[in-house]
């Protein structure tokens, strides 16, 4: 069943509470996503950023609460979404080349049965080539670096053409050429009017990368606009003494480009 | 000649033979196929767990219809099987167990249980149950044709699954959760995969038995990876492994009376394992060896080379001339300690890139100078006409001074 998009905000949640055992791993958060936003997502080790993005896909079950993906629920939505996992959730000696890996994004536009065929292939060969990645189609997925397989797993979700990109940390430990090949393809993605959500660590590059930001820490701490809501006040409520400590050695931590608070 | 001939004609017409040979041959088949994606899943010990689980299953429905009829026995197994890997999966999900010590604890708790269950169906004293201990190691020679037919149709059954959800089991085995978003029901691929495996370890029971069946999973899938990077390959040539150790083992046991055929199979895919772990282009061992010990040849050459050329240089002989200059052995030794000196110039001089001269000493030739010169520039990225030169100072004695 094709998604259907509308006047209603890409993803709206409302008092969602998820636990493990006794455990609350995130705590009555309340979050909407603008239409065409490109946001990240901050907090510490712990704070549940990976598992708010994993609820909002229905791989985790909510103790409390719902999400809302264009006002209907994610199942009559998911043609909707994209999603790129951690690169290191999958075993990547798996035997397959990196054409196949981004063919299995339109896994889910085909449906059953169907084997993906010369429109699957240039699809996907076109997104290898929008993530700098086509010389690497036929290449082993082991064989690549740890900054093309972040590439090939991008080039997965793009293939899906979908309105809304969950991304969990894609920049997690890539090379230069990588971080900055990702950051140009979200910057499209948004230039089309798609909504992007990103799991990110590095608070440095926050204010010049994204538009919108929610400060995580089991609970929502704060969420807006990055001018308004990334400021060291905010930042303190999030990280608690940690950041305090960052702080101290680092001077000020700005809004709007130029911060250098780094979390490691 | 004849006498292989002989032998090949045997295969078509002694009944026995014919039967055991494509009993085996079917059972590699299936449990190389099915097995391969037990493999990539990590779940290799899932195998070796639901093949042990399957023996109360077996003795159970003996003892529940009386009959040895393979069918029945197969589904018995079939269901013990299934219900450990469910078990496995119970304990994993709902307790702290990690699925290692699951799989152990299953896998002790159903086996030691059909152990009882065989014991005791043995102390009966009914005649009819023969032959049942038989699941503990195989015996191939016991099988019948109807045998050889319940096995090609259960594993048909499950070939064509896997052609069916081809794509839908690959992702499933690379990438689970990104399946589920996607909208496939994860848990149900999950269910069908674990049949299958489940199926494979049925199909062999009576071949192989459920002591050894784990390794007709698992060791055809494990050396077929060794020689291909894709997974239709992979699994196509699993396939191919396990029949032709099952065809391999049902031959070699005929040879000779005293060879149980299970095993000699087992003996014959794990031969396979071990060829394809030493000898496979890409991923073998000796490949990976020779590589590494040709590059190390290379680098100690391209060392060689320099430091002869350097000296050259250092003796203020201009760099076209640094063939002309010879150089005490000694003097290259000094200076590169932990490199086998003599051999490598000997190497060099079989190619024409280094010449002996009197006592001891040793000079490029301009062939060598020029090598010198190229793979100069390339290990420090510079120009060979601007390359930045280490001078190496000797004494009088021709020592090295640091």
């Amino acid at each position: 069943m094709p998604g259907q998009r509308n006047g209603s905000p890409p993803i709206h949640i409302e008092d969602l509470t998820v636990a493990y055992r006794e455990e609350p791993v995130l705590w009555d958060v309340d979050l909407d996503v603008p239409e065409g936003t490109l946001m990240a997502i901050v907090g510490p080790n712990g704070a549940g950023k990976s598992t708010l993005i994993k609820t909002i896909l229905g791989l985790i079950q909510p103790a409390a609460g719902q999400v809302r993906i264009y006002d209907r629920s994610y199942t009559e939505q998911r043609s909707l979404v994209a999603y790129v996992p951690q690169r290191g959730s999958v075993d990547w000696d798996f035997p397959t080349n990196a054409l196949d890996v981004v063919m299995m994004g339109r896994y889910g536009h085909l449906g059953w049965l169907k084997r993906p065929g010369p429109t699957e292939r240039k699809l996907a060969l076109d997104a290898l080539t929008k993530v700098g990645m086509q010389e690497y189609a036929g290449r082993q997925i082991s064989q690549l670096s740890g900054g093309q397989q972040q590439r090939v797993f991008l080039a997965r979700a793009l293939v899906q053409d979908a309105q809304i990109y969950l991304m969990d940390e894609p920049f997690q430990g890539v090379d230069a050429t990588t971080e900055k090949a990702i950051i140009t393809v979200l910057r499209e993605l948004r230039a089309a009017g798609r909504t992007v959500v990103v799991v990110h660590h590095d608070l440095e590059t926050v204010p010049e990368y994204f538009d919108h930001v929610l400060l995580l820490n089991v609970r929502a701490i704060a969420t807006g606009p990055v001018a308004e809501i990334f400021t060291p006040a905010n930042l303190r409520r999030t990280y608690g003494g940690h950041m305090d400590m960052l702080l101290a050695r680092d001077g000020e931590l700005t809004p709007g480009g130029g911060s250098n608070g780094r979390h490691s | 000649m004849d006498a292989i001939l002989e032998f090949v004609q045997l295969i078509f017409t002694d009944y026995t033979l014919r039967t055991v040979t494509l009993g085996a041959m079917i059972l590699g088949l299936v449990s190389g196929l099915l097995g391969s994606f037990a493999v990539l899943r990590k779940q290799s010990l899932l195998g070796d767990a639901m093949s042990h689980a399957a023996l109360p299953g077996v003795v159970i429905a003996f003892i529940l219809t009386g009959s040895k009829a393979p069918l029945v026995l197969m589904l018995g197994a079939l269901a013990a099987g299934w219900l450990g890997a469910l078990l496995v999966q119970l304990v994993t999900e709902q307790t702290r167990i990690k699925q290692d010590s699951a799989l152990g604890i299953v896998l002790a708790v159903f086996f030691g249980f059909g152990l009882v269950l065989l014991t005791w169906v043995q102390r009966q004293g009914s005649a009819n149950q023969s032959g049942l201990d038989t699941f503990l190691f195989g015996r191939a020679a016991a099988l019948v044709m109807s045998d050889v037919w319940a096995m090609a149709g259960v594993g048909g059954a499950g070939l064509l699954l896997v052609l069916l959800f081809w794509k839908e089991f690959k992702l499933l085995s690379f990438d689970p959760d990104f399946a589920a978003t996607l909208g496939f029901p994860v848990g149900l691929l999950n269910v069908a995969l674990t049949t299958l495996i489940v199926v494979a370890v049925v199909i062999g029971l009576q071949t192989v038995g459920v002591v050894l069946m784990s390794a007709m999973i698992v060791a055809p899938a494990a050396a077929a990876r060794q020689w291909t990077d894709r997974l239709d390959r992979m699994v196509l040539l699993a396939a191919l492994f396990g029949a032709l150790a099952g065809i391999s083992g049902a031959l070699i046991s005929s040879l000779s009376r005293g060879l149980p055929t299970g095993p000699t199979v087992v003996l014959c895919v794990s031969t396979l394992v071990g060829f394809s772990l030493l000898f496979a282009p890409n991923r073998g061992l000796v490949g990976a060896w020779l590589r590494q010990r040709h590059n190390r040849r290379q680098l100690r050459r391209a060392a060689v080379l320099e430091t002869l050329y350097q000296l050259a240089i250092s003796h203020g002989d201009a760099a076209e001339v640094a063939s002309a200059h010879a150089h005490q052995l000694g003097a290259l030794l000094a200076a590169m300690p932990g490199v086998d000196v003599r051999r490598t110039l000997d190497v060099l001089e079989s190619e024409g890139l280094a010449r002996p001269s009197t006592g001891d000493r040793w000079a490029l030739t301009p062939a060598g100078a020029d090598q010198a010169r190229q793979s100069l520039a390339r290990f420090t990225r510079h120009s060979p006409d601007e390359l930045p030169i280490r001078p190496i100072a000797l004494t009088s004695a021709g020592e090295v001074i640091k």
